[in-house]
């Protein structure tokens, strides 16, 4: 199986392919268009702020390549967040697949923002939480959400309940972090690269 | 529901594990990967490694452990000890840690968690804070503690919140390795006045001493080290414990 990780400026992606080393999926961390587009499975990590990270994938022009991919496509935490419509974090334009999903800022002030930690996951549904139970732990850090909408596959409460996985078609995104997420990770990336 | 963290922290000397009260008097505890592995399976929500020999030379050496920990490890874990460059984030961060933690660097140029909070993204660093009671007021000690300051603990956590860190970890010097529990008041003060995760770090000696430093203080996590090496509470019982007690936690 041929795995693209998508190479940009936004944050650690070594904690991933050592995620990956560990369920014996070998990646390539690239911005080639024509690696990536004939890949067998795409992952778009990130960790960083949003701004930064499409002016990076605009100017690479990596937004089209990533929009137009069929192939499984896993968005992870920031990857996630930019594949929707827009970000409230610095007003930013994102690449739209999930085109009527808008990302917003923690403005609960009881809140402490970024969330950081384990929370659990609910309403699962799809392939990707395959032998997920509901409930399961998850880690996450983030200080921007996903509204729930007809594209939430899981949900999860921070002051109140938002999206924290997503699909449509083959697009999926997860704002927690599957590679340090213990087993329960380990057995979601495993689905994705079942499918 | 967000769950409260229990976080083991491995103190690094030469390669090994070691521990010591009122951070002096080092006694050997193990072999970090080994540790880190029976955290990983216990249930710890992560793991925090302060190397404490920390001079330019040895950190080659712990970069190499940091890789051969985080291949094996799929929880996050925080890397700090004498780390302040850019540079030396990105080779912790290219071999597997997923947050920094600097201390003595931030008090000495603050403007230093800004430049890494916009260079690594604020969730990347953690700034840790060893405080010490001085006539009655707590104030920040640097150096491992080896040197004191003027500077307010509670100023600086809230300045240090300000600029851009992701998380304090708060350690108190006086409690640290004493296992008389957890230094509950200024740790509820400073994070009643931080707006991000603090982690309270210090005189963790019984089940008891958790259950208050969540409970009271209201600390986002808390880390504790000998207790955890020498298996006097195992990581499941105790989350058992907090559990019964209704504190939120990963079971």
């Amino acid at each position: 199986m041929k795995v693209s990780v998508i190479k940009y400026n936004a944050g650690n992606i070594q904690s991933v392919l050592f995620a990956l080393k560990r369920i014996n999926i070998e990646a390539t961390v690239t911005d080639d268009h024509e690696e990536i587009m004939s890949s067998d499975k795409v992952i778009f990590p990130g960790v960083g702020e949003a701004g930064s990270a499409m002016k990076y994938l605009n100017e690479k022009k990596l937004t089209d390549v990533i929009a137009e991919l069929n192939q499984p496509v896993l968005g992870i935490c920031l990857g996630m967040q930019l594949l929707c419509r827009y970000s409230e974090e610095n007003n930013t334009t994102c690449i739209g697949v999930f085109d009527d999903v808008e990302i917003k800022k923690f403005n609960n002030k009881e809140l402490r923002v970024p969330q950081i930690g384990w929370n659990s996951i609910q309403n699962l549904s799809g392939p990707l939480f395959n032998d997920i139970d509901e409930n399961s732990y998850c880690y996450f850090v983030h200080g921007y959400f996903a509204e729930l909408c007809s594209n939430t596959i899981a949900r999860t409460e921070y002051g109140s309940p938002y999206s924290s996985a997503i699909q449509k078609n083959n697009f999926y995104g997860v704002q927690f972090h599957p590679e340090k997420s213990a087993e329960t990770g380990e057995t979601i990336l495993k689905n994705f690269f079942n499918l | 529901m967000l769950t409260k963290r229990i976080i083991p922290c491995l103190d690094i000397k030469d390669g090994r594990t070691v521990k010591g009260t009122n951070f002096l008097g080092l006694k050997d505890a193990g072999d970090p990967i080994e540790l880190a592995e029976r955290y990983c399976t216990e249930g710890a929500d992560e793991l925090v490694f302060l190397d404490i020999t920390a001079t330019h030379e040895k950190r080659k050496t712990l970069a190499h452990l940091v890789k051969k920990i985080a291949l094996k490890i799929n929880i996050p874990f925080t890397v700090g000890g004498g780390i302040s460059s850019i540079e030396d984030i990105n080779i912790m961060l290219n071999n597997g840690a997923d947050k920094i933690s600097i201390n003595t660097a931030a008090v000495n140029n603050p403007m230093l968690i800004e430049t890494l909070a916009n260079n690594f993204g604020s969730q990347c660093i953690v700034v840790a804070i060893d405080i010490k009671q001085i006539n009655g007021s707590w104030k920040v000690v640097t150096h491992g503690g080896r040197t004191k300051t003027d500077l307010d603990a509670i100023e600086w956590a809230k300045q240090v919140s300000e600029r851009g860190a992701g998380e304090i970890l708060l350690t108190s010097m006086e409690h640290d390795g004493t296992k008389n529990g957890y230094a509950i008041d200024i740790t509820k003060s400073i994070r009643n006045e931080v707006t991000i995760p603090v982690i309270a770090s210090g005189g963790a000696g019984n089940k008891q001493h958790f259950a208050d430093v969540f409970h009271i203080a209201d600390a986002d996590a808390a880390l504790a080290a000998s207790i955890f090496h020498y298996n006097e509470i195992p990581i499941p019982e105790l989350k058992k414990y907090l559990f019964d007690k209704k504190i939120p936690v990963r079971i």
